[in-house]
């Protein structure tokens, strides 16, 4: 039975029956291929750039020294590892003193990201290997007004005396604790001891970055995990910030959307060259059980020789795949600067199962109608003609797609938006579609030869005609949706990185400098900043509990629970606030023992509308009523608060202020100036910070946009594979219509006439459909606000109609070349 | 009455404008994987108006390759066919086109209907690519007069062989071409109705006046026509 089917393999391939089918699972193949490696490429270029702002893929924190096997295990199994130490201290330059917080790190730091130092404040930044060499520390610039410092000077930090031997400019993993940090201070990891300031009992930080290999980075938390006590936590780059989390997070989302329409594509691609492979060989079939052979034999030889044309162009489709993929890669190397790392080889395996059951799923059902194939077509040509696969047949191919969609694409929630969207989609489609055809059947009587020809066309094959009508409107609705999605998905992430968002945080300005720092401001040309009121609480009690680290099981959320809270005070919300639950105080409200909470945290801890909260501040408590809950846009990178309280709560508790402003590059000058006007004050510099996070965004959207065009070009195939399956088909009515008199710009008209419509059709469906889904991915999925776009309905019409009516005639031209007398003999 | 070159060469002055085909020196050739294969050699014959020939001879012979390149549906590797005073080879595959368009009529063993047509539009087609007037009403008369004025609005798939290859008569004749072309008319019929379909297309072409060249294994349809060709391995047998 194998060998049958190879024989016939090889003979089908031989007479070229094979080519469609061979060439759209090729295709299907590669595209699955092309997008799962460009995404698998992406995501680890968009991880290795978030990595940076770790300085590492994983870092293990605790207040007490690590292990050392936790290290050398690192060591052994291949993974980078680099140990840091932070801790606060006081530095002294001759009788000036100033805390500082002091970074240790060893040779290898970093494991990601780029150290940048200057030689003076206001000089060209450049690239270091690696930390500062022992003996040297590196200083950020606002240190050296207050210390009156300058490169080459020698500093005290606790018993050592150490050169300043360059101006630190970046620091990969900066970020962290925004509002907590005096100017930075880096130092060797080797130098710690000399300095005699770390001792049991010092308030200090270790860190163990390690980087490598995705599997052994798991292996290795794995092994590592038991050894480390309670206080240690692990900081994956997911962990690392904030803002990047939901930009990493929805453009996975977007990319995956992108993998499952292509998955989708290529299965209708891949339905119909296998219904045109299962019609050409009806007489095959016919011709094997009037042979004698069974219909389970049938099945069988067609089942094996499926399997070796799904291997084969499985394979080739796989090396198309890498090969296009590595193109668009260079190609987006172009305007995106850095190199994107290789890709795993996963997606290669994912793409053949992805193609395999594809295969299964859409072709086989044409298949098993082959067995059906009544003995007497031998003798009867018009007997057992393949019955067209009803709509119920592909959609039972959807779901085989479905069955492996949520493992391709790794997010439920969206695949089954989108397969349950594709479903309900595909039945609107179809009905539609149906309705349509018959109203231009009616519409024939009325129209010129060329018209009534391609309706007629379309009218007759009613079965076929809804099916492609079905696609291609499906195609449009992707390239509609994919366009309109991703578009309001770059403008929300541009928006909320502004390119004058605030770059620099001033922090500790003291309540009797606030009119003085705003004047100072003022005088230098500056609008006058907003500062904001700080004060710094732990949260002592929910609802007169007390709060208890032990009582979350997150270690997140237990370090959260411990720690310092930033509060502040506010007569109305900040323009980036938005409430969810409760209300903001009226500004002259006499109750003033409210809290506002973000709800990021009130989920963490477990508060609720209603609660009251106590913090313990400095030396006093202060407890109050959540009145609301809100949201915080952590994106824009503005100075925003967990908790904040009405004017009149916490007014007399001390407090200092902050500040945060947008500081153009070049005039960074003016750091120093405020530095020395009001020496209390910290600065901290973002604007590397946002560079990095921008740049992620950019890469991001370009890679979307990349594997857009990409679905649109899988789109297109998808059309010519329907028209393909017509050919035989067109051929022999071209003929005919030749041998009648019609000349080749008359049958040219009529193929037109009725991929137009087909075309409108389809793109009228399409852009129905689009607008549905997008509302219910905006509504649900993407958390936007829903904008109807008018330009749909005739962006789809034009799209659909030039689009099929350019592929269409194109790709029946073909039909047109050959001699009349050939195709007639033929049939 | 068909006559072999050196007759029409004899009775030259007298017969030309009579004279609706000529072949000169047809020879047709297709590249094979044994090499060239000749299908027609050196065919050379003429036809008057309202003659009727039977193009005869085994499987293979080269009948319906004779038909194709006398009908324009293909080109000859050497030789000439001069339909109605156009040599065909002065014309490309779109100006053959047109030119059967107002010409000649085809019907074949397949029928080759339009699937996707009515019967009434299967007939209308030729008419309308002639440009002629009223197409609609003369592919009535047309079905009407090979007796399917009530299966005007079937599709093909609905009608039986013979009502196929009726359908297909009306659709040869509506244009009233001056050339009829059949290639084996009957060949998919059985033989009760396939004597049905020869009489009505005999009837037919004798009500229009039409030159018929009949490609036939049929030795009773062969009967009808006026003239014999008979082919043997690509070559003309003298009759």
């Amino acid at each position: 039975m194998f060998r049958m089917a190879w024989r016939q393999f090889k003979r089908d391939t031989r007479s070229g029956e094979l080519r469609l089918a061979t060439l759209a699972l090729c295709l299907a193949v590669g595209s699955v291929t092309t997008v799962g490696f460009f995404i698998d490429r992406v995501r680890l270029a968009i991880d290795i750039q978030a990595s940076a702002l770790l300085a590492a893929d994983l870092a293990v924190e605790s207040p007490y020294p690590l292990p050392i096997a936790v290290g050398q295990r690192a060591a052994e199994i291949g993974l980078a590892n680099s140990h840091t130490v932070v801790f606060r201290s006081v530095v002294a330059k001759g009788d000036k003193l100033k805390l500082v917080e002091v970074k240790a790190v060893d040779a290898a730091y970093p494991l990601r990201g780029r150290i940048e130092t200057a030689l003076d404040p206001s000089g060209f930044a450049s690239h270091a290997e690696s930390g500062p060499s022992a003996g040297n520390v590196w200083v950020e610039g606002p240190l050296l007004p207050l210390l009156g410092l300058k490169r080459g000077d020698t500093l005290v930090i606790g018993k050592s005396e150490l050169a300043v031997a360059a101006i630190l400019t970046l620091e990969p993993d900066r970020g962290g604790q925004l509002f907590n940090i005096a100017p930075r201070l880096m130092m060797h990891l080797d130098d710690v001891a000399r300095t005699g300031l770390v001792s049991a009992g010092s308030r200090v930080t270790y860190r163990l970055l390690v980087a490598g290999d995705k599997q052994q980075l798991r292996a290795w938390r794995d092994w590592a995990e038991p050894l480390l006590g309670e206080r240690a936590r692990f900081i994956a780059v997911r962990d690392a910030r904030r803002e990047l989390r939901s930009t990493l997070e929805r453009s996975e989302q977007f990319l995956t959307l992108a993998a499952l329409t292509s998955v989708i594509l290529a299965g209708v691609a891949i339905a119909m060259s296998a219904r045109r492979f299962a019609t050409r060989h009806l007489d095959s079939a016919a011709v094997m059980r009037c042979l004698g052979a069974t219909q389970g034999l049938v099945l069988r030889v067609f089942a094996v020789e499926l399997g070796i044309l799904g291997i084969l162009a499985s394979l080739a489709g796989g090396a198309l795949g890498y090969a296009s993929q590595a193109l668009l890669a260079e190609v987006l190397s172009f305007f995106a600067p850095g190199p994107l790392p290789l890709p795993s080889l996963w997606p290669l395996v994912s793409a053949g199962l992805t193609g395999f059951i594809a295969l299964l799923g859409f072709a086989l059902p044409p298949l098993i109608a082959l067995k059906d194939v009544p003995p007497g077509r031998v003798l009867r040509r018009d007997v057992g003609r393949l019955r067209a696969p009803g709509i119920g047949v592909y959609c039972a191919a959807m779901l085989a797609v479905a069955a492996l969609a949520p493992w391709q694409a790794g997010n439920v929630t969206l695949t089954l938006y989108v397969l349950g969207g594709a479903l309900a989609t595909v039945a609107v489609l179809a009905g539609a579609a149906w309705l349509m055809v018959r109203a231009l059947a009616r519409l024939r009587t009325r129209v010129g030869i060329a018209w009534r020809f391609g309706l007629a066309n379309i009218t007759r094959r009613a079965g076929g005609s809804v099916v492609q009508m079905v696609a291609i409107g499906l195609g449009i609705m992707v390239m509609l949706l994919l366009s309109l999605v991703q578009s309001d998905l770059v403008a929300d992430w541009r928006a909320s990185l502004k390119p004058q968002a605030p770059n620099h945080f001033i922090v500790n300005i003291q309540p009797h400098e606030v009119e003085a720092f705003k004047d100072f401001l003022k005088t230098k040309g500056r609008v006058e900043p907003a500062l904001y009121p700080m004060v710094r609480g732990r949260l002592a009690a929910i609802n007169g509990r007390p709060v208890k680290a032990r009582d979350y099981r997150d270690p997140n959320v237990r370090r959260l629970a411990q720690r310092d809270f930033n509060l502040s005070w506010a007569a109305v919300p900040k323009a980036d606030n938005r409430i969810v639950a409760g209300r903001w105080w009226e500004s002259h409200a006499a109750a003033t023992d409210q809290f506002s909470v973000e709800t990021g945290i009130a989920e963490d801890l477990g508060i609720r509308l209603g609660d009251r909260l106590t913090y313990q501040i400095a030396d006093q408590r202060v407890s109050a009523r959540v009145s609301n809950l809100r949201t915080v846009d952590w994106e824009s990178f503005t100075a925003n608060f967990f908790v904040v309280a009405p004017p009149g709560l916490l007014d007399r508790l001390p407090a200092t202020y902050m500040t945060s402003f947008y500081l153009p590059p070049g005039e960074k000058l003016l750091l120093h100036l405020i530095v020395e006007r009001f020496p209390g004050v910290t600065v901290i510099d973002v604007a590397a910070l946002m560079d990095n996070v921008r740049g992620i965004i950019d890469r991001a959207s370009l890679s979307m946009q990349s594997v857009f065009v990409f679905t649109v070009i899988a789109a297109i195939l998808v059309l010519i594979a329907t028209i393909q399956s017509t050919h035989d088909e067109r051929r022999a009515e071209s003929a005919l219509l030749k041998t009648l008199g019609a000349s080749s710009l008359r049958i040219v008209q009529g193929l037109t006439a009725e991929f137009l419509a087909l075309g409108l059709v389809a793109g009228l469906l399409g852009a129905a459909a689009a607008t549905l889904v997008a509302y219910v991915l905006a509504v649900a999925v993407f958390d936007f606000d829903y904008r109807f776009n008018p330009w749909l309905v005739p962006i789809g019409l034009v799209a659909g109609g030039i689009s099929v009516a350019l592929v269409g005639v194109l790709a029946t031209r073909s039909s047109l070349r050959d001699p009349p007398i050939a195709t007639l003999r033929k049939s | 009455m068909a006559h072999r070159h050196s007759a029409a060469k004899a009775n030259h002055g007298t017969l030309l404008n009579n004279i609706i085909i000529q072949a000169e020196g047809l020879s047709k050739q297709i590249a094979s994987p044994e090499g060239l294969l000749t299908i027609l050699d050196d065919i050379s014959f003429s036809m008057r108006r309202s003659e009727t020939l039977a193009v005869v001879g085994a499987s293979g012979s080269g009948k319906s390759t004779l038909l194709g390149l006398l009908a324009g549906l293909d080109t000859p590797t050497a030789g000439r066919v001069v339909l109605d005073g156009t040599d065909l080879n002065t014309l490309d595959e779109d100006g053959r086109s047109r030119w059967r368009a107002h010409r000649v009529g085809f019907v074949f063993q397949a029928f080759h209907l339009l699937p996707s047509l009515t019967a009434l539009e299967n007939v209308m087609l030729p008419l309308e690519l002639a440009l002629q007037q009223d197409p609609a009403g003369a592919a009535r008369s047309a079905l009407d007069r090979v007796g399917l004025a009530q299966r005007v609005g079937h599709y093909p798939y609905q009608l039986s062989g013979g009502e196929q290859q009726r359908v297909a008569i009306a659709r040869a004749f509506a244009p009233r071409p001056r050339v009829l072309f059949a290639d084996e008319p009957t060949g998919n019929l059985d033989r009760k109705t396939g004597a049905a379909v020869g009489n009505l297309l005999f009837a037919l072409r004798e009500e229009a006046g039409t030159t018929l060249v009949l490609v036939t294994h049929e030795e009773t349809l062969a009967d009808h026509c006026e003239q014999r060709l008979t082919l043997e391995m690509g070559r003309l047998l003298k009759s």
